[in-house]
């Protein structure tokens, strides 16, 4: 039985195509429309998940979103009617699109399917909504190791649910607790990201890498007024400092006052304030989760641990969930924000509503190393190629894993572009930018002449999953870069700071790997297994056999503001307009026409 | 229209028709703006839409 899970229309729109409950496809819509966090509908995800499929869309059995949009709509009215007459404004704004085309989404979403997968289908009998924590959690539990798990869901806001703690066993979820808008801790999250200058809904990854620049110097401030923290770690925003339930901005005047000034202007460059003020709501948040874990710990009194939604991205807290040890084992699902949320979704459908069954080994994940995208046959990348007039040589493996690794070991910079393209916001080793870990202007290389962006941000790192032990210090098993762990000791170059001492940037070595050690030694790793993909495995046990260490910087393939790349035409796009010296896509080795490799 | 009765049974079953006023007031004045404007901007904050 076929079942498509689609999430659509708020932000990263994606499909996701299952099949007996197995992981066929998904991919997210900005890889195809080229527009970042793209949230239309997702055509060309779901005609790519049908195409890998192999079937004809009548066999579909049905198609899931993943929120319930009336139960939405309840939220908005009742929240209007709650701070009424404040928030008209916003109101004025919203109101026209809900009646224009939101409150009419099973409509929409049947035309859409008829426009994207043929009209001849009754799509609208097809049609299941899922609810927004229900596709979170199951996209945390179904695909994960584990027989039984706590879940733990916390995001912005889906329907009324901010944070929900649902336990799994086998294929039943069975949610236990519910904290409701406007109490979020992802909104809060947002609240900082947007007062220290950084865009709602993307730049919280920048506010979680400019933490620890910076001193928890407010984080009593923010316990004492904005938000009320409970044992259990239940919380209460207090919203006389936020504008987010109604207005148009997500902190308001009386906010600006207890920090002291106005939000700082879109991508101003950060100073020591807003790297204090970024350290403290990190702590907060941090505490708040770990609290919440140990409640889920002691009301399900399961070992493992699932999380999912936004703040689920937030791998430093993760990490310290990890490190902390309360539970055994720990699993994120890799697309924790709204685009897993279609993958969520779907399985939900089949293990809950048509009763499939789940089998799992307490080892292993289904989310197959989340290569679930496209790939490119050597046909069609020697042709496209050819079209761009490229420079390239075709090589077998060896010879490939061989090359690539010389020129990372002598401080090159090196595209890769391989198999299928990794589904969510972390690249995993086939699409990814790599380089040497050991050079100490790499950081700064990377940031200024590759990715052209804001040169606090940190890079990670891959490793051979056998190595993790040997440059970090707690995690051993993480393949999809949603946990943070501390460098080793005995690789760390200068001893830690002590409080009000740390160093000004990342120019300063912290460690034999500078490149990806971020100021306080932390580093948001990868391993990398074998089993999980051979060839990105082949290629840094290549590196180790040249430089002794098994593991390189991986970031994304992208420049700032753009999607991850998905063709190989955009590879060498990407390729030609930055400083890169060399691209792999598959076998064939690309150089630029004034250069050798 | 079927949207509509679906969200009356949903307002029935989850016990709020005292919402029921408030939606018609809320589209009527929607659809004006909706006519005034001629399409309707998604405002920045997603919590609202």
């Amino acid at each position: 039985m076929h079942i498509l899970g689609i999430s659509a229309f708020y932000h990263d729109s994606a499909a996701c195509l299952i099949e007996d409950g197995e992981i066929i496809a998904a991919a997210q819509e900005e890889r195809f429309t080229r527009k970042k966090n793209d949230a239309s509908f997702p055509k060309y995800s779901i005609q790519f998940c049908v195409k890998q499929s192999g079937i004809d869309p009548a066999e579909i059995r049905s198609v899931v979103f993943y929120e319930k949009p009336i139960l939405k709509f309840e939220r908005i009215l009742e929240t209007y009617f709650s701070f009424a007459p404040k928030g008209f404004s916003s109101f004025a704004k919203s109101m026209p699109i809900w009646a224009k085309e939101k409150f009419f989404q099973k409509t929409l979403l049947a035309n859409e399917l008829a426009g994207t997968l043929g009209s001849y289908i009754d799509w609208r009998s097809k049609l299941l909504f899922s609810s927004h924590h229900l596709s979170h959690g199951a996209s945390a539990f179904f695909p994960s190791p584990y027989d039984d798990a706590a879940i733990l869901t916390l995001d912005g806001v889906g329907e009324w649910a901010t944070t929900s703690l649902a336990m799994g066993n086998k294929n039943r979820i069975t949610t236990l607790k519910e904290i409701h808008f406007p109490h979020s801790l992802g909104l809060l999250y947002s609240a900082f990201t947007y007062y220290t200058g950084f865009k709602v809904n993307s730049g919280e990854y920048k506010l979680m890498g400019l933490a620890p620049y910076g001193r928890p110097k407010y984080k009593a401030l923010i316990e004492e007024n904005l938000i009320n923290v409970a044992g259990d770690g239940s919380f209460h925003i207090n919203m006389e400092y936020f504008d987010f339930a109604t207005g148009l901005k997500m902190t308001n005047r009386k906010f600006e006052r207890l920090f002291g000034g106005p939000a700082r202007p879109y991508d101003f460059p950060p100073t020591q304030r807003e790297m204090d003020i970024a350290a403290s709501v990190q702590t907060v948040i941090e505490d708040v989760i770990l609290k919440l874990a140990q409640d889920a710990r002691s009301t399900t009194g399961s070992k493992n641990l699932c999380l999912a939604g936004g703040v689920a991205l937030n791998c430093v807290a993760n990490g310290r969930i990890l490190r902390e040890k309360i539970f055994d084992n720990v699993w994120v699902q890799p697309a924790a924000g709204d685009a897993g949320g279609a993958l969520g979704a779907a399985l939900a459908v089949w293990h809950m509503h048509f009763k499939g069954e789940r089998s799992s080994d307490n080892k292993s994940d289904r989310m197959q190393g989340s290569l679930l995208g496209p790939a490119f046959s050597d046909l069609e990348i020697e042709e496209e190629l050819r079209a761009l007039g490229a420079r390239y040589e075709r090589l077998n493996d060896a010879a490939l894993f061989d090359r690539v690794a010389s020129a990372l070991a002598e401080g090159k910079v090196v595209g890769w572009h391989q198999g299928r393209m990794e589904f969510g916001p972390r690249a995993l080793g086939n699409r990814s930018i790599l380089a040497d870990p050991r050079d100490p202007d790499m950081q700064s290389q990377l940031n200024m002449k590759i990715k052209y962006r804001e040169s606090f941000r940190p890079f990670a790192p891959s490793v051979l999953e056998e190595d993790a032990g040997e440059w970090f210090d707690t995690v051993r098993d993480s393949p999809y870069m949603g946990l943070v762990d501390t460098v080793a000791e005995n690789k760390r170059c200068r001893v830690a700071d002590e409080p009000g001492q740390r160093v000004k940037d990342l120019t300063e070595i912290g460690s034999e790997i500078p490149a990806v050690t971020h100021v306080d030694f932390t580093s948001r790793l990868q391993t990398v297994s074998a089993d999980h993909n051979p060839r990105f495995h082949a290629l840094i046990s290549a590196f180790k056999s040249k430089t002794e260490v098994g593991l390189i910087v991986n970031t994304s393939f992208n420049v700032r503001g753009e999607p991850i790349v998905c063709t190989p035409k955009e590879a060498f796009n990407c390729f030609m307009s930055t400083d890169m010296d060399l691209l792999a896509i598959n076998n064939f080795l690309v150089m630029k026409q004034n250069r050798t490799a | 229209m079927e949207e509509f009765k679906e969200l009356l049974r949903f307002l029935r079953l989850r016990k709020k028709l005292w919402l029921t006023p408030i939606v018609v007031v809320l589209f009527v004045i929607g659809s004006l703006l909706v006519i005034a404007q001629g399409s309707a901007f998604a405002p920045l904050i997603y919590t609202i839409f």
